[in-house]
């Protein structure tokens, strides 16, 4: 069998209609999934234009992903734009290689997104002291732990196989992030806020609970998924 | 040999084979999964898998099986910090976090035994996670990685519970072999509310673990580990590992890291967004529980 083919397809990084097709989405979906960008509607019913609607079926969960990262990746390349007061030469490569991780994460969204993908948001940080290390680092605590807690809470509404896997990829680095983060402040790697002392199983959020964390960091209009419950 | 064209001509002769190969797509799966590599050589192994389907034989997993692969690796990781606590080798700095990961392995085996009941495999359910009072092996684990050998207790990590670099680095390699465990199930677990979350909800504690563990062996241990060791993984081999205490010890390791430098995510090449060591590090690579069992658990589970 010649193989040639397939590792010819994998190694151009595919063009993004390509992904969709190959991550099982298939002619027919795509053609759902490219139905539910253009115009903005599920079930036949025109989404709300005074919020950002992340969509239906595994667009939603993407988009719901691709918001969080976009929200993660710009929170770090503010915290190492304008670094807080005393900053380590250590603590800055650190969170210089966790803005790093984020932007990858964002745009890999963005680009296996394409057209259906929700518009760049703009942030709103206000509520953060970004010249001091305790509001700097305890956000960062925050969100690592709220993107820990939304990928496990989204993961069973994930259709394609493909695009479970890759949030898989992703989760486990905001979880090494977040344990990261904890190791700066002194702190244990977890704590009963976040982990579940009976069992030791993480805490999940559903979209719902995850959105009305995040929109308190989103300027203009707010993120909304009613295909997520949300 | 076209892949596509030959799925459609099998579709014409069979046409339930599409149903079989979709949504899961398995061979095309696998191909985006992984770098090319790891793609070209697992293509024909996944093709046929899909033949076995269509015709009689199971490749999927079961959810019970699944569990019981996870409750191995959980009930190795249990008896390992039992072990290890109870032998006093942590130091009073780093006794709160290595008690909280010690008692979430035992909570991660009685969640999961919780689940599985009565199918917990008999292999698991022999095996004990109590301390091992003395030497680094017993009827079930070998810890000092040598249960391959002919001598009980003499691998490459003999001193795993006499010295703390070489726990801290053993616990590294569990950690991070279980996270990788997890992820490669959870295609298997798809669409299932409480099972797939559930084993989120493990795996991502475990990756914490490996985190956290990854930073103690750079503060507590910084001549065992390179001076820019992570708590992500950079790049495979010992790049990842960061143990090189011994040819045997590097030996052991480095398949628990082979593949991690993948940069093509989806059919993207993400090396060029930021840099190839960020790409690597974005992104952890999953493992097949065969692969697992065979290159890493074999070392520490004892067959006998």
């Amino acid at each position: 069998m010649k193989t040639t083919t397939q590792e010819t397809l994998v190694e151009k990084g595919m063009a993004r209609r390509s992904f969709l097709k190959f991550a099982g989405a298939g002619a027919v979906a795509a053609g759902v999934l490219a139905t539910a960008a253009s115009c903005q509607k599920h079930g036949g019913v025109v989404s709300d234009p005074q919020v950002v609607d992340l969509g239906t079926g595994d667009v939603a969960v993407l988009n719901f992903a691709y918001a969080l990262e976009q929200l993660e990746a710009a929170f770090y390349t503010q915290v190492i734009a304008t670094p807080y007061a005393n900053m380590t030469t250590e603590e800055k490569t650190l969170l210089t290689e966790i803005r790093d991780h984020e932007i990858i994460h964002r745009e890999f969204f963005k680009t296996a997104l394409a057209g259906n993908a929700i518009p760049a948001l703009t942030p709103n940080f206000t509520s953060i002291t970004f010249s001091d290390k305790a509001s700097v680092l305890g956000t960062a605590k925050a969100f690592e732990d709220l993107g820990v807690a939304a990928y496990n809470g989204a993961g069973y509404l994930i259709q394609t196989t493909a695009y479970l896997e890759l949030a898989g990829k992703i989760v486990s680095v905001e979880a090494r992030h977040a344990a990261l983060i904890r190791n700066l402040l002194g702190q244990n790697l977890a704590d009963d806020t976040i982990l579940d002392p009976s069992n030791g199983l993480e805490k999940h959020k559903t979209p719902a609970e995850v959105l009305a964390i995040a929109n308190k960091y989103v300027s203009g209009k707010p993120l909304a998924a009613p295909a997520l419950g949300a | 040999m076209d892949l596509l064209n030959l799925i459609n001509d099998i579709q014409v002769a069979d046409p339930e084979f599409a149903d079989r190969i979709s949504p899961r797509r398995a061979a095309i799966k696998n191909i985006t999964s992984f770098g090319s590599k790891v793609a070209v050589a697992a293509l024909p192994f996944a093709f046929s898998t899909l033949f076995k389907k269509a015709y009689g034989q199971t490749a999927t997993p079961s959810v019970n099986d699944v569990l019981n692969f996870a409750l191995t690796a959980e009930l190795t990781e249990a008896s390992f910090y039992n072990t290890a606590v109870s032998r006093g080798i942590i130091p009073s700095t780093d006794s709160a976090a290595i008690g909280l990961i010690q008692k979430d392995e035992n909570n991660h085996v009685n969640f999961i035994r919780g689940i599985l009941a009565g199918n917990e495999s008999n292999a698991n359910k022999a095996r004990s996670t109590a301390p091992i009072v003395a030497c680094n092996f017993n009827t079930w684990f070998d810890f000092s990685g040598g249960a391959k050998g002919t001598v009980p207790g003499a691998g490459p990590f003999a001193d795993v519970f006499n010295s703390y670099p070489i726990f801290l680095a053993v616990a590294q390699a569990f950690e991070d072999t279980g996270v990788r465990a997890y992820k490669g199930q959870a295609g298997f677990l798809k669409g299932n509310k409480t099972v797939l979350t559930a084993a989120l909800d493990i795996h991502s504690v475990e990756a914490r673990h490996a985190s956290y563990l990854r930073r103690l062996r750079l503060l507590r241990a910084p001549s065992t580990v390179p001076a820019d060791f992570r708590s992500w993984v950079t790049g495979d081999m010992t790049t990842a590992s960061g143990i090189t205490v011994s040819t045997a010890a590097t030996a052991a390791t480095n398949p628990i890291y082979f593949g991690e430098a993948n940069v093509t995510q989806g059919g993207v090449n993400i090396g060029g967004i930021v840099s190839t060591k960020a790409a690597t590090e974005a992104f952890d690579e999953p493992l097949t529980s065969d692969y697992v069992v065979t290159n890493i658990l074999s070392n520490f589970l004892k067959t006998s």
